[in-house]
């Protein structure tokens, strides 16, 4: 498939940057290595404000001019589109949109209800899609642009041990992708990510699958997957074809899966 | 007026597109309508900047190739005037067979006189002859609040800063150029092989003065003892003296043809270290070692890549950059260390042109300096590259060089003001005609033309 790579630097480097999910822990580390590179602006959107702030100070330690934050619930649609759209218009012009809002929830049959798991699915699925749909209308009209979504190999195939959120991230990676061929022509493109076991915030006190890995070592798969021009990020790579494998493999099996 | 459409509009690299309503300019006075409207406007040509500076995303691009009337030429004089989207490919054909010969061309004929000027495009008679803004006797510029009559002396700032100034004066809508007596349509070439790249720089110096036209093609690849092999061709416009019984017959006879057109994009790059090996070495071994008085065409010599159509596609659908930086003389380091840094980086150059660029005009915006120059072209798609151009930025700047902007779609924009020191001289004259900031381009934007 050929498809043009629509960032404003040829390289894939981005000057201007909005996080949703601004105290994700992939995305600081990401925003970290851009930092280094031609990172200028940075909008961080997120529930805590502590926690932003926190980042943010980071962040301009890290050499990046102009940081601010606001606090913005992917769950609560209406009120975060509009801090998004008004985001997006005092910044004039978006180079990168970082979709990294999530959280890990429940998915032990004893916890689970009603309410816990429209609440993984709104913070994993339909909620950062909804912003999508609003990112890649402003995208379009600027021609160009791109968005990062932080997928995961729990998506790729869902499985006991996190099915919950496991098949919200499935939903979100199908729409990313979806989305993406729609944008074709647009000047708007997405780059999913689908990352392995990360020790972060998420998994505190989990204990770590094979092939584990650190926000850093993600973040240095994204800013490749930039500079690449590429569509799809597994980080460790070698997912991809372990994956490959994995969803063929017998349900009888894959139900027997420790984690 | 016709009515504008939304195109993906990409430079000549096919690597960092953006979507902008495209408006085909038929009439000089569309253009108010244009800078009236609410959106940004840029300029384009024949798309041949490698970069972003043709293009305006969520703007407007004003397509000027359908605006290319040859209005006058003075044949006695040599002076012809053009309106800005004629290409140098249709004054070529209009005026070659008639004695004459453009001043200043870049390697490709198909390039607009608006976006050559824009540019301040060079040649490989730089070190002799300086840049086209030389020899443009008057241009007409419609820019936001105007139309302005310019030429070095008539409102010689604004005419400096359109020279080079990346289309952010305004739209060239017509030209004056100073063009050169020619005898024939050929070109005496000598060619030199040589091992490595002192003794390219030294034979490249030695010819300055004997030479109107020369430039070397390096190996990119070669490493170590090697590194910077190259093949020089010099040359000068043929007499007829110096042709053939036949080749006199007609000795003007001008009608260049395209032999190949790639088809269409191929899914991997075709331009890549297996590939390069093969093409380098070949093109190195078929050289001679030292030949000399070779009649050429003028397109062999100018224009070999035009024979072949469409070619930027043959790098797949990640494209390539093409990276142009130039340094003082007595910096000379820093040309050795490009070369090295892009090989540790596994960054296959394909295209490596060395040249001398001789004294800078005044432009402020000017890419040449007196000193070396030299060009990369680089197949997209490599994680490492990011990072070493990122560090050549940084020596080119801290030798005092610069990279030039046409060709650019990556610098830091943190260097440009180091690298273009006037660039205040420039932006207040963009104030002057442009106060509201209507014109920009991927470019400007990204690299922050007018703060």
């Amino acid at each position: 498939m050929t498809k043009d790579v629509e960032v404003n630097d040829v390289t894939g480097m981005p000057q201007t940057v909005i996080v949703i999910g601004g105290s994700s822990d992939i995305a600081l580390a990401t925003l970290r290595v851009l930092a280094s590179r031609r990172l200028e602006r940075v909008v961080l959107l997120g529930r805590n404000e502590e926690t932003l702030t926190v980042a943010a100070e980071t962040l301009r330690g890290a050499g990046v001019a102009e940081v601010s934050t606001a606090i913005c619930d992917v769950t609560e649609i209406a009120p975060a589109t509009a801090t998004v759209e008004k985001v997006m218009t005092e910044l004039g012009s978006v180079d990168l949109v970082i979709v990294a809002a999530g959280s890990l929830g429940d998915s032990n049959l004893e916890v689970i209800d009603a309410e816990n798991v429209a609440q993984t699915i709104a913070a994993n699925f339909s909620g950062p899609a909804a912003l999508m749909a609003t990112i890649s209308r402003t995208l379009s009209r600027q021609g160009s642009g791109r968005m990062i979504v932080l997928s995961s190999v729990a998506g790729v195939r869902v499985r006991k041990a996190n099915f919950v959120y496991g098949s919200a991230k499935a939903g979100l990676d199908g729409f990313a992708l979806g989305l993406d061929d729609a944008l074709v022509g647009s000047g708007a493109s997405i780059m999913i990510v689908r990352p392995g076991f990360v020790h972060s915030k998420m998994t505190l006190g989990m204990k770590a699958a094979p092939m584990s890995l650190t926000p850093e070592a993600v973040a240095d798969e994204i800013v490749k997957g930039l500079e690449r021009g590429a569509q799809i990020v597994w980080a460790p790579p070698k997912l991809k074809w372990l994956f490959a494998v994995l969803v063929h493999l017998p349900r009888g099996l894959w139900r027997r899966m420790p984690r | 007026m016709n009515k504008p459409t939304t195109t993906t509009f990409v430079g000549w690299g096919r690597s960092n597109g953006s979507v902008s309503r495209h408006h085909v300019l038929h009439s000089d006075s569309e253009l108010s309508a244009l800078y009236t409207g609410e959106d940004s406007v840029i300029a384009r040509g024949l798309g041949r900047a490698y970069g972003d500076a043709a293009q305006s995303g969520g703007g407007v691009v004003i397509d000027c190739t359908q605006f290319s009337e040859i209005i006058d030429l003075d044949l006695s004089l040599g002076r012809i005037r053009v309106q800005g989207g004629c290409s140098f490919e249709e004054m070529l054909r209009y005026v070659v067979v008639r004695g004459w010969f453009v001043p200043v061309t870049p390697g490709t004929s198909f390039v607009t006189v608006g976006g050559a000027i824009a540019a301040d495009v060079h040649g490989k008679n730089h070190h002799r002859d300086g840049s086209i803004a030389n020899y443009i006797e008057e241009l007409v510029l419609v820019s936001p609040d105007g139309t302005h009559l310019l030429s070095r002396t008539s409102d010689p700032d604004l005419f400096w800063a359109t020279c080079g100034g990346m289309g952010m004066t305004g739209v060239i809508v017509e030209a004056t150029l100073q063009l050169v007596p020619i005898e024939s349509a050929y070109v005496t070439v000598d060619t030199d092989r040589t091992n490595d790249l002192d003794s390219c720089m030294e034979l490249l110096s030695s010819g300055d003065e004997r030479y109107r036209y020369s430039v070397a093609w390096v190996d990119g690849r070669m490493k170590g003892r090697h590194l910077g092999r190259s093949v020089i061709t010099s040359g000068d416009h043929a007499k007829v003296a110096d042709l053939t019984v036949q080749q006199r017959h007609a000795p003007l006879a001008y009608d260049p043809k395209q032999l190949l057109r790639v088809p269409l994009t191929p899914p991997i790059s075709m331009v890549n270290n297996l590939t390069l090996l093969g093409f380098n070495e070949l093109w190195y071994r078929r050289s001679p070692e030292h030949r000399e008085g070779e009649t050429q065409t003028i397109n062999t010599f100018f224009y070999p890549l035009d024979m072949l159509g469409g070619w930027n596609r043959l790098y797949g659908p990640r494209g390539f950059t093409q990276y142009q930086f130039v340094i003082p003389f007595g910096e000379e380091e820093v040309v050795r260390y490009a070369l090295e840094r892009l090989q540790q980086a596994g960054c296959p150059s394909s295209l490596v042109v060395l040249k001398r660029f001789g004294a800078a005009d005044a432009a402020p915006m000017s890419f040449p300096i007196a000193g070396w120059t030299l060009a990369l072209d680089i197949p997209l798609g490599s994680s490492s590259l990011a990072v070493a151009l990122d560090d050549l930025d940084r020596h080119v700047a801290n030798a005092g060089g610069r990279v030039y902007l046409a060709k650019d779609g990556r610098v830091r924009p943190e260097l440009v003001r180091t690298m273009y020191p006037r660039l205040g001289e420039f932006v207040a004259q963009c104030q002057r005609v442009d106060p509201k900031g209507k014109i920009a381009s991927d470019l400007s934007r990204r690299i922050g033309l007018r703060d």
